[in-house]
């Protein structure tokens, strides 16, 4: 009975890390897709990373209430809702990230558009570590700091892409406002990693407590 | 009523146990809300009747081999001095075991009632003290070490983990409180045994409960009682500061101690061991507490042996020397008081006497005659004028002293007709009961004669078929005849 519930709340588990490693994938090719300018495609992935966060959000409620009902894990419960509250977290920053780009219709330069898809790679790759990183926190707690070493590489990638981007964008021969327009969505696809950074620390310190 | 009051002391240093030491059982579930309090309690309750009562035997009998406390007045005072000096020391916050507590009290009663103290049971005793948390450390060390790789091996996912966990945490209580039980209840109802006025009861057809059954049943439930009562209490304010460690590190820790309880308590084991001509541990109660502590430092070696606080260790290598001596010293003033104040028997004087007969049947049992020269004709208040004669000679081996000793020791029986007309039928064999018609009217000075003239009278009364578990139970018969005959 016991073992049987925890099957199904594991499944759920996994159901929401995959959920959320789905929506960073999407990201960065929904960027590509808006910096190619294929608003069509662009669009479609937008759409399902928003279907994606409802999903992710109401898995999260239902272990939330699984794991408080029936008084499981009640040592690391804490850091384990926080974990997963964190980690929705960051699919909700990429659906917002999406829908800015959807409502503002920032218009990207050619010469920038490369660097727009590298800076969503790099955060889409960070997103993805961190989830390999909370699986492993789950079942196998002494590979998790090998993940989080690949997330602090993909959110540095970043932030020098990040730096590179900005640095372009002020060196060209652009009105400022369009300037100040490119800066706002550089930042904000960076922030997807950045996330992920903050979320990697913290996984990082409930390690350890699991570990004592 | 009166046995009730005798009793009391007894039962409260069960229950006592119970609200204290039950907490080094079943704590760590509770307090890590891996089991429900009620579902602890309850479990721990039931195991600890029957760890009790089908294996507590073992642990008493080498209390017994220490001192024979032999009057009803003399067992109350030693559990009651126990019980003072586990509250005091409690109280001023030193380290204090119930073991340690009774060991004392005992040799109090020895020093009091002029017997002699057993020091190769002593010893014994002391040793497994030493032992007791040591060998908790290496067994947490080798559990915590085995959980790493199963850990590694299987990758068990953290919610799986919780949910066996739970599951050992059960078995794991079920087992301590059998361990405790059959530890412990020698603890509490153990200086009873000698002085025990119970008879065998037959429970069901073809199970009977022998009378130091029966005494361990009661004392059980009275650890029950403190378990239900109490524990809760203990468990909240000192169970969190015990284990500050992970809930399978709690798990791994009442593992490892309720080994060490149960092969230092298991009587089964113990034979078993035996009988496969292994070494055996011995059978004492040990502290419950200090095995817990032992376990948790296992854990801290194998983590890399950080933190460990080595004053811990010195406290309680101090306890094994002055609970003791504090209890002796209770239980000395005790016994004035309740033999002088309120004019209770506190001990049944037990003298000693060498006539030509004991001296025949003592150069039988391989005593050189030319040794037995100097006791011819003499006699002595107690053990203790009898072991300093026996040391001014200086001639005789532990063995022998042995030998002297139980040979010597005056312990009237008359077979009266009124006595055998109130035996319990049912509990002797035909045999057996006939060979006491035989000697109806009969009076004897020592007790092996009575047991000679029984055995000779019918081959039921012999305790040296070689079957263990009927010479076992031979013996059982044999002590309640011996204490319904005997000349109080």
């Amino acid at each position: 009975m016991l073992l049987r519930r925890t099957k199904r709340i594991e499944r759920m588990i996994d159901d929401f890390l995959d959920v959320v490693s789905e929506g960073g994938i999407l990201f960065s090719k929904a960027i590509r897709f808006y910096v190619e300018e294929n608003t069509e495609e662009f669009d479609a992935r937008r759409l399902k990373v928003s279907e994606l966060e409802s999903t992710a959000d109401q898995l999260r409620r239902d272990i939330e209430m699984e794991l408080y009902a029936h008084t499981l894990i009640p040592e690391s419960r804490g850091d384990v809702l926080a974990i997963l509250e964190n980690t929705d977290d960051i699919i909700d920053n990429i659906k917002e990230t999406l829908l800015q780009f959807s409502v503002e219709h920032p218009k990207i330069p050619h010469e920038f558009a490369s660097q727009y898809i590298e800076l969503a790679i790099a955060s889409g790759e960070s997103v993805d570590a961190l989830v390999t990183g909370v699986r492993c926190f789950f079942r196998d707690v002494k590979t998790v700091k090998d993940h989080l070493h690949k997330v602090y590489l993909h959110e540095k990638e970043a932030d020098k892409i990040a730096e590179r981007l900005k640095r372009a964008i002020f060196n060209s021969d652009i009105e400022l406002a369009w300037k100040n327009h490119l800066r706002y969505f550089a930042l904000h696809v960076e922030h997807v990693s950045d996330y992920a950074e903050t979320m990697a620390d913290r996984l990082s310190i409930y390690t350890i407590k699991r570990q004592v | 009523m009166i046995l009730l009051i005798y009793l009391s002391s007894g039962l409260f240093l069960a229950w006592s146990l119970g609200a204290n030491n039950a907490a080094n059982v079943f704590g760590p579930a509770v307090s890590t809300k891996m089991v429900k309090f009620r579902t602890a309690a309850i479990l721990t309750s039931i195991f600890v009747i029957l760890g009790a009562v089908y294996e507590g035997a073992g642990a008493s009998q080498t209390l017994g081999k220490l001192g024979s406390v032999n009057a009803l007045g003399g067992a109350f005072t030693v559990a009651l001095a126990a019980a003072i000096t586990v509250a005091g020391m409690t109280k001023m916050g030193l380290p204090v075991s119930t073991s340690q507590a009774i060991v004392g009290g005992i040799i109090g009663w020895n020093f009091f009632s002029g017997s002699l103290t057993d020091f190769s049971a002593l010893s014994k005793i002391f040793g497994t003290w030493v032992i007791c948390p040591i060998l908790a450390a290496i067994f947490s060390y080798i559990f915590y070490k085995l959980y790493l790789v199963f850990i590694v091996r299987t990758r068990i996912h953290l919610l799986r983990l919780d949910a066996l966990t739970r599951f050992f945490y059960l078995a794991v209580t079920a087992f301590g409180a059998y361990s405790l039980g059959a530890n412990n209840i020698a603890n509490a109802m153990g200086v009873f045994v000698p002085a025990s006025p119970f008879h065998d009861i037959q429970v069901m057809s073809g199970f009977t409960l022998s009378g130091t059954q029966v005494l361990f049943l009661i004392g059980s439930i009275a650890i029950g009682v403190g378990v239900i009562t109490y524990s809760h209490n203990v468990i909240r304010t000192v169970g969190n500061d015990l284990f500050r460690l992970s809930s399978v590190g709690g798990l791994i820790v009442i593992l490892a101690e309720a080994w060490v309880l149960f092969i230092f308590g298991s009587q089964s084991l113990h034979d078993w061991m035996l009988a496969h001509n292994l070494p055996a541990f011995p059978l004492v109660p040990v502290s419950s507490s200090q095995a817990v502590v032992g376990g948790v430092i296992g854990i801290a070696i194998a983590k890399g042996g950080r933190n460990i606080q080595f004053r811990v260790l010195g406290r309680i290598s101090m306890g094994w020397v002055t609970t003791p001596i504090i209890a002796c010293l209770i239980t000395f003033i005790l016994l004035f008081f309740v033999q002088n104040v309120f004019d209770q028997k506190v001990h049944n004087e037990s003298s000693y006497d060498f006539s030509r007969n004991v001296i025949t049947e003592l150069s039988e049992h391989d005593i050189d005659f030319d040794k037995l020269e100097p006791l011819k004709g003499t006699s002595f208040k107690n053990a203790r004028e009898l072991n300093n004669f026996l040391s001014g000679v200086d001639q005789y081996s532990m063995e022998e002293k042995g030998l002297i000793l139980a040979y010597g020791a005056v312990d009237p029986i008359e077979v009266t007709t009124q006595g055998i007309r109130i035996i319990q039928n049912d509990y002797l064999s035909k045999q057996q009961l006939s060979a006491i018609e035989e000697l109806d009217g009969t009076t004897y000075k020592h007790r092996w004669q009575f047991v000679q003239a029984l055995s000779d009278a019918s081959d039921a009364w012999r305790t040296d078929t070689g079957n263990k578990q009927k010479d076992d139970e031979t013996q059982e018969r044999l002590n309640y005849i011996i204490n319904h005959f005997r000349i109080q």
